[in-house]
C-alpha cells in the first residue's frame, strides 16, 4: 500500500488525481502488484441499453507495449477509450466495473477526468492536429495545464521524441495542416507526450498512413517505450507482432436471439505466445487468418 | 474465303452502326447539358440584371444630392420642402447607426451565448428539442409582431416599466426591438457553425487534458467564428433594413429634436428616425413634391453604403478567421 501511494506522490505535478488518496482505496492499492500500472476489472461498457463490451479484465504492466487486436466491432477501441475516460464524452455511454491506475479507481466519483487525461494521453486513428501552428499544437497541453514558461523547451523535447524535430524546426510557426499525414500523426504524438503523460493510448495510429510513415511510427514507439506505457489498438496483426510485448485478443460474441454483438476479451499473453501458441481456438483462427 | 469476307463486312457494318448510335447518344446528352447550362446562366444573368437596373436607377435619381451636395445631405435634417437647403439624412443616419450598434452589443453576445449553451451544454432531451424548434419558429415570425412586442414592453412600459430606461419612443427602444428580432437568426446560424466543428478537434483537445470550457474557448469558437460572423452579418443587414417594427415603436418622419452629433449619447432616448423610414416617408411625399424622389434615391444610396460597410467589415473579419483556421 505504502509503495503505490508513494508512487502517486512522486509523480505529482502540481495536482493529484483526487485530492485525497484516502483509506478507502488502501485495500485496492495493496492488491496491485508492483509493476501493474493499469488494472481493468470486470469492465462493461454500455451505449444506452446495448452492451458493447462485456466483463473485460486486463492488467497492463509498466513500460510495456500492449496490443489490442481483434476483428472489427469487437470493442477494442471502446475498451481503450475507457482508460482515459474518453467514453464520458459519448452520450448514453456508461462504464461499469473498475479500472485502477496506480491503485486509484479511475471511475471513482472524486476523480476528475481532466486530470486522468493529463496522465493518460491519447493518439487517435486519424491525425487530428489543431488548425494552429506546429508550435501551438505541441504547446496546447502544457498551456491548458497552466504552464507559461519553458514552452519552447517542451516543444523541442516533444518534437524530438516524436522524431519530427529535424523536419519542422525551421517552420514551427507555420500551420500544422501543411504537414503530410505521417508528419501530422507524429505531431499528434508530440502533442500527447508534451504533457508528460504516464501512459499513451493509441487507437489505430497508423491506419491512415502509408507503409513508410507506419514504419517510422513503429520505430518511434520502440524508442519512447522506456518512458511510457503504451496501449495500441491495431487491425494489423503483423504490426502487433512486431511491436508489442503483450497482446490481448478481443472478439465479438454474437447473441443469436436478438443479433447483437458484444465485445469480449478472449485471451491475453506475451505476444509470441499469442501468435505462435495461442491457448484459445478463436485466437488461433484469427491470427492464422482463418477468420476476421 | 468468300464467306470470311462477307463476315468481316457484316462485322464492319455492325460495329459502324454501334459507333453511330453511341455517337448520337453522346450528342443528345451534350445538347441536354448545354441546354441546362444556358438556363442556369440565364437565371444568374437575370438576377444580376435586376440588381443592376435597381442600382443604376437609384444612383441616377440620387445624383443631384450625392454628387453636388453630399456633405449638406449627410448633415441636413428632415424638411417639409424638397428644395430646402438643409434637407438631409443626418437624424436617420444617426438612428440607423445606433440601431446597428445596439443590435451588435445586445443580440450578438446573447445569441452566441445561447447557441453555445444549446450545442455544448444542454442535455439532449425533449425540452431542448422544444426550445430549438421554437427558436426556428421565432426566426420566421413577421417583424411587425416584434414591433408590437417593442411597443408594449419598451415604449409603453407594460409589465416591467422599461419605458423609464428607454425613454419610450426612442432610438434605444428601436435598437432593442430589432435586437430581439434578429436574436433567433443569430442563435440559429451560430448553432449551425458550432455543429460543424469536427468532433476530432474536440477529442484531441480533451485528450491532452483540456476542460470543457477550454475546449470551447480554444477550439470550438475559433473554428466556428467564420460561420458565426456570417450569421451576425446577415442579422445586421436585416436590422438596418427593417421598417415595420420601427413604425410601431414610434419612429417619426418629422418634428425631430435638434441635430444630434453622431455620437451624442443623450439623444438615444429621444424621438428618432432611421434610414428606411426616411426613404418611405420621402417616397410618400413625392406625390406632393416631386423633388423628394431624388432625395429618397439619395437616402437609399446612403443606406446601401451603410450596409456595404457593415458587410465588408464582417467579411474581412471572417476571412481573417478563416485564414487562421487554415
Amino acid at each position: 500500500m505504502a509503495d503505490s501511494t508513494e508512487l502517486i506522490i512522486e509523480r505529482e505535478r502540481g495536482s493529484t488525481i483526487v485530492s485525497d488518496i484516502s483509506s478507502s482505496h488502501d485495500e485496492a492499492a495493496f492488491e496491485v502488484a508492483e509493476d501493474v500500472l493499469l488494472r481493468a476489472e470486470k469492465v462493461n461498457v454500455y451505449y444506452g441499453d446495448f452492451r458493447a463490451v462485456k466483463d473485460v479484465s486486463l492488467d497492463v504492466r509498466q513500460h510495456e507495449i500492449l496490443a489490442l487486436i481483434g476483428p472489427s466491432g469487437c470493442g477494442k477501441s471502446t475498451v481503450l477509450r475507457c482508460y482515459n475516460r474518453m467514453n464520458d464524452l459519448i452520450k448514453d455511454a456508461r462504464v461499469t466495473g473498475t479500472i485502477s491506475y496506480r491503485g486509484v479507481n479511475l471511475y471513482d466519483e472524486e476523480v476528475d477526468p481532466v486530470e486522468v487525461r493529463r496522465r493518460i494521453g491519447m493518439v487517435f486513428q486519424k491525425p487530428n492536429p489543431f488548425p494552429k501552428s506546429i508550435f501551438d499544437n505541441v504547446a496546447y497541453g502544457p498551456r491548458v495545464a497552466g504552464q507559461k514558461k519553458g514552452l519552447s523547451e517542451i516543444v523541442e523535447i516533444s518534437l524530438r521524441k516524436a522524431a519530427l524535430w529535424d523536419e519542422v524546426k525551421d517552420r514551427l510557426n507555420s500551420s500544422a495542416l501543411g504537414l503530410s499525414g505521417g508528419q501530422q500523426q507524429r505531431l499528434c504524438i508530440a502533442r500527447a507526450v508534451a504533457i508528460d503523460p504516464d501512459v499513451l493510448l493509441m487507437d489505430e495510429p497508423c491506419s491512415a498512413l502509408d507503409p513508410i510513415a507506419t514504419a517510422r511510427i513503429e520505430e518511434l514507439m520502440q524508442t519512447i517505450k522506456k518512458d511510457y506505457t503504451i496501449l495500441i489498438v491495431t487491425h494489423n496483426m503483423q504490426q502487433a507482432a512486431r511491436i508489442s510485448d503483450t497482446t490481448a485478443f478481443f472478439t465479438s460474441d454474437v447473441e443469436t436471439r436478438n443479433d447483437t454483438r458484444t465485445g469480449i476479451l478472449v485471451e491475453v499473453g506475451p505476444t509470441e505466445n499469442i501468435f505462435s501458441n495461442p491457448s484459445d481456438e478463436r485466437t488461433e483462427n484469427y491470427v492464422t487468418g482463418r477468420f476476421g | 474465303m468468300i464467306s470470311r469476307i462477307l463476315d468481316s463486312k457484316t462485322k464492319n457494318t455492325i460495329s459502324r452502326a454501334v459507333e453511330k448510335r453511341s455517337l448520337a447518344q453522346d450528342r443528345r446528352s451534350a445538347y441536354k447539358s448545354t441546354f441546362f447550362r444556358v438556363i442556369l446562366q440565364a437565371a444568374l444573368l437575370l438576377t444580376m440584371l435586376i440588381l443592376l437596373v435597381l442600382l443604376v436607377s437609384v444612383f441616377l435619381n440620387g445624383t443631384d444630392h450625392i454628387l453636388s451636395r453630399l456633405g449638406d445631405f449627410l448633415n441636413g435634417t428632415m424638411r417639409s420642402r424638397s428644395v430646402d437647403e438643409k434637407l438631409g439624412v443626418h437624424q436617420a443616419l444617426y438612428g440607423s447607426l445606433w440601431i446597428v450598434i445596439i443590435v451588435a452589443v445586445c443580440a450578438f453576445p446573447l445569441g452566441i451565448g445561447a447557441a453555445i449553451y444549446l450545442e455544448e451544454y444542454a442535455p439532449e432531451n425533449r425540452f431542448t428539442a422544444f426550445i430549438e424548434v421554437n427558436i426556428n419558429n421565432l426566426a420566421g415570425v413577421p417583424s411587425v409582431v416584434y414591433g408590437l412586442l417593442g411597443l408594449a414592453l419598451l415604449v409603453n412600459g407594460q409589465i416591467f416599466g422599461l419605458d423609464r430606461i428607454t425613454g419610450g419612443r426612442s432610438t434605444l427602444s428601436a435598437g432593442l426591438t430589432l435586437a430581439v428580432l434578429v436574436l433567433p437568426i443569430v442563435v440559429i446560424t451560430a448553432s449551425e457553425a458550432i455543429k460543424a466543428v469536427p468532433n476530432s478537434l474536440r477529442e484531441a483537445a480533451y485528450g491532452v487534458g483540456a476542460t470543457k470550457w477550454e475546449v470551447i474557448r480554444t477550439q470550438v469558437l475559433p473554428y466556428a467564428a467564420p460561420g458565426v460572423l456570417t450569421g451576425t452579418l446577415l442579422s445586421v443587414s436585416r436590422a438596418v433594413g427593417e421598417t415595420a417594427p420601427l413604425i410601431l415603436v414610434g419612429a417619426v418622419s418629422g418634428r425631430l429634436g435638434p441635430n444630434p452629433g453622431l455620437f451624442e449619447m443623450s439623444a438615444l432616448t429621444d424621438k428618432f428616425t432611421a434610414l428606411p423610414l426616411v426613404i418611405t416617408s420621402w417616397t410618400q411625399q413625392s406625390g406632393r413634391d416631386v423633388g423628394f424622389t431624388a432625395a429618397a434615391a439619395a437616402a437609399i444610396v446612403v443606406l446601401l453604403v451603410v450596409v456595404l460597410v457593415v458587410n465588408s467589415v464582417a467579411i474581412g473579419l471572417r476571412n481573417r478567421f478563416e485564414k487562421k483556421r487554415g
